[in-house]
């Protein structure tokens, strides 16, 4: 079969590899009708994962139709359309019984690995590294899915794959974001990054309750979309001489109650600590460039609550931690735990309440799969999202 | 909690100029021979360097006296006139590991499927098989590094339905060794805590132990996999795997990677 592989930093290709094959006797094969490049690929892309290795099949958000099941799998049939949720969980621990799937116990072959970085590690991701487990990605004509009894949620056959596709990950990451900000009455919430997370955070925001959405981006048609589809009143940090001032003032001098990161550990800025992190990650001294974070813990109001969405792997200098302290800020962060939050959403699609497809603007083959790598990560071609057909 | 240690004798025998036992100086001899040839090849200062240590490791496998031994105050040579005929692994000897880990079933589930020794080779990766002779003996046959099987009988020499299962090798045994597994429920739901200590006396002495550290296979790391396994068997009904599944490694790098599986 076709499938996207990582060779390296800035290097992925598009290999015939053989098919999967059931492995254990929870698993199952999917054959891939529609997947997706998730901003978090770029980070692998750009080579700050480490753990990856030559030949890792990439790819963590797919959806398709199943074409062999394992001996214990007795709730999914041949020819069943399935989307499958980007951690890899086991349903059985004591994390997926408590609603904590992102952390489970039991499906990470190499735990050892990330608890050598972490302390403790949590459920295996496809094609994200070899310590998040090195299962073989989704961005491939085949994909064999663990625990296929627990995670696979089967869509009814009126839903086109376009609507249904971001259930994997990038809507349910969004709508854990904006409800880890614990939404009341009145409250605004901002939200730094106006890339799929941070629009789907927007959305999700609105859906909890907010009275404002505030945006901060500096990509165009992003924040045209946040506009436009998102109903957020945008800041475009490149415009304004201090982000804090601006929100400051649109907020009455209280600060956003809510701040959301959907940026993450590669973070553009054009302020001292930006150049600085941009630097120390150059010479390998940082992972990441930690400046949206810095500005939301900054620009929080007392007693509010940072929520990050936007994926971090190691070290970060310069945490404005007496701020949140100071503030008695909250912080919530983490992978987003899909499978608590995947049918609720979909019950939603499904009544029309959103359509998830809004932010699609490339459309192509498995094949382009290298091109497209580079012009979502260069943000070139108005690219904001893409999907690719096997 | 985690731990493996290299014990160190309460007391030592002054007197023996010996400090090295014989498994373990024969050890010594071919990884000194090996290192001082590799050395020589060399014609540098490192390689001479290295032909010098190995010629020192020749002389201490020759000889079965250590300096950095006696320095550290260790021994390998059991000492005589000590009664070990009941005792598996004498104290003061050999390697120690200590392993929890927490698993979601009621005590009573995971002692019966422990207790059933045949069941360990499903989730400890070198056990190539357990055999249960009668109610309290049975025969294990390892995988070790290299092809270095070992095997032998142990016994069940402690055991309290539900709370521990204590073990130790017998009679002429490869590898003398002995084991206790310990199980305590916690309170509200949280399960479990299963706690292995196992003790043996490494092949090669502890010389041999540090060497198997150095190339990976440290014992504290193998028996927390062979928890996790165990906890992934009995939580779940399979052991997290990816083995066999595709990537797009090119051809040669496949080749090599399987001639390194042969080597292993």
């Amino acid at each position: 079969m076709k499938a996207v592989c990582w060779f390296g930093k800035t290097d992925v290709r598009v290999e015939n590899v053989p098919d999967p094959t059931i492995i254990n006797p929870h698993d199952a094969i999917v054959r891939v009708t529609l997947t997706a490049i998730c901003g978090s690929d770029l980070h692998l892309y750009d080579g700050y994962i480490p753990t990856m290795m030559k030949g890792d099949i990439l790819g963590h958000e797919f959806m398709g139709e199943i074409v062999e099941v394992g001996a214990e799998v007795k709730n999914l049939k041949v020819g069943d359309r399935v989307i499958v949720p980007f951690p890899i969980c086991c349903g059985r621990c004591w994390f997926c019984k408590n609603d904590q799937w992102s952390l489970c116990d039991n499906t990470n072959p190499n735990a050892w690995m990330v608890e050598a970085m972490y302390g403790f590690g949590g459920a295996a991701l496809y094609g994200y590294s070899h310590m998040y487990g090195g299962y073989a990605g989704g961005q491939a004509e085949y994909v064999r899915v663990p625990f296929a009894d627990i995670n696979p949620v089967k869509i009814p056959d009126g839903l086109p794959d376009e609507k249904v596709l971001f259930l994997t990950d990038i809507f349910p990451t969004g709508y854990f974001a904006a409800e880890n900000c614990d939404i009341k009455p009145g409250d605004v919430v901002a939200v730094w990054g106006c890339g799929p997370v941070g629009l789907f955070a927007m959305k999700s925001a609105w859906m909890l309750g907010a009275s404002r959405v505030i945006a901060i981006d500096r990509v165009p048609e992003r924040m045209r979309l946040a506009r436009e589809a998102c109903n957020a009143e945008v800041v475009d940090f490149e415009e304004v001489d201090d982000v804090y001032d601006v929100l400051k003032e649109m907020t009455g001098g209280r600060g956003p109650d809510c701040c959301i990161d959907a940026v993450g550990m590669e973070a553009h800025g054009h302020t001292a600590d930006a150049l600085y992190d941009r630097v120390k990650q150059v010479m390998r001294i940082e992972f990441d460039r930690a400046h949206a974070l810095r500005q939301a813990l900054h620009c929080c109001r007392k007693g509010g609550t940072v929520s990050i969405p936007g994926v971090y792997g190691g070290f970060i200098d310069k945490i404005p931690f007496g701020a949140a302290f100071g503030k008695g800020l909250t912080l919530k962060m983490g992978q987003a735990h899909v499978q608590k939050y995947v049918r609720a959403l979909l019950a939603r699609i499904e009544r029309d309440e959103i359509d998830p497809s809004f932010l699609i603007t490339h459309r192509v083959r498995l094949d382009d799969a290298p091109a497209m790598y580079r012009t979502f990560r260069d943000k070139e071609d108005d690219c904001i999202k893409v999907v690719m057909r096997p | 909690m985690q731990s493996a240690e290299i014990l160190s004798p309460e007391s030592q025998n002054s007197h023996s100029s010996q400090n090295v036992n014989s498994r373990e100086r024969w050890l010594s001899v071919v990884i000194g021979s090996a290192v001082a040839a590799y050395g020589l090849s060399r014609r540098s200062i490192a390689g001479i360097t290295a032909a010098g240590i190995g010629a020192g490791l020749v002389w201490r496998g020759a000889s079965g006296y250590c300096a950095v031994y006696d320095a550290l105050g260790l021994t390998s040579v059991p000492e005589s006139n000590h009664d070990t005929s009941n005792v598996s692994v004498p104290y003061g000897r050999g390697v120690r590991v200590e392993q929890t880990v927490t698993i979601g079933l009621p005590p009573e589930e995971i002692y019966t499927f422990f207790r059933n020794f045949e069941n360990l080779p499903r989730f400890m990766s070198h056990l190539q098989s357990v055999t249960v002779l009668d109610a309290k003996r049975s025969h294990w046959v390892t995988k070790g590094p290299a092809g270095s099987d070992a095997e032998w009988d142990a016994e069940i020499i402690n055991e309290i339905p539900n709370e521990l299962i204590g073990w130790r090798s017998i009679d002429d045994s490869q590898v003398d060794n002995a084991g206790s597994v310990h199980f305590k429920q916690n309170p509200a739901g949280r399960g479990t805590d299963v706690k292995v200590i196992l003790r043996y006396d490494p092949p090669g002495g502890v010389l041999g132990a540090m060497t198997a550290k150095l190339f990976g296979e440290d014992p504290a790391h193998q028996v927390k996999e062979d928890l996790r396994a165990l906890k992934m068997l009995l939580e779940t009904g399979e052991i997290a795997s990816t083995k066999g599944q595709p990537n797009g490694l090119p051809h040669r790098a496949k080749l090599r990677e399987r001639l390194a599986e042969v080597v292993r």
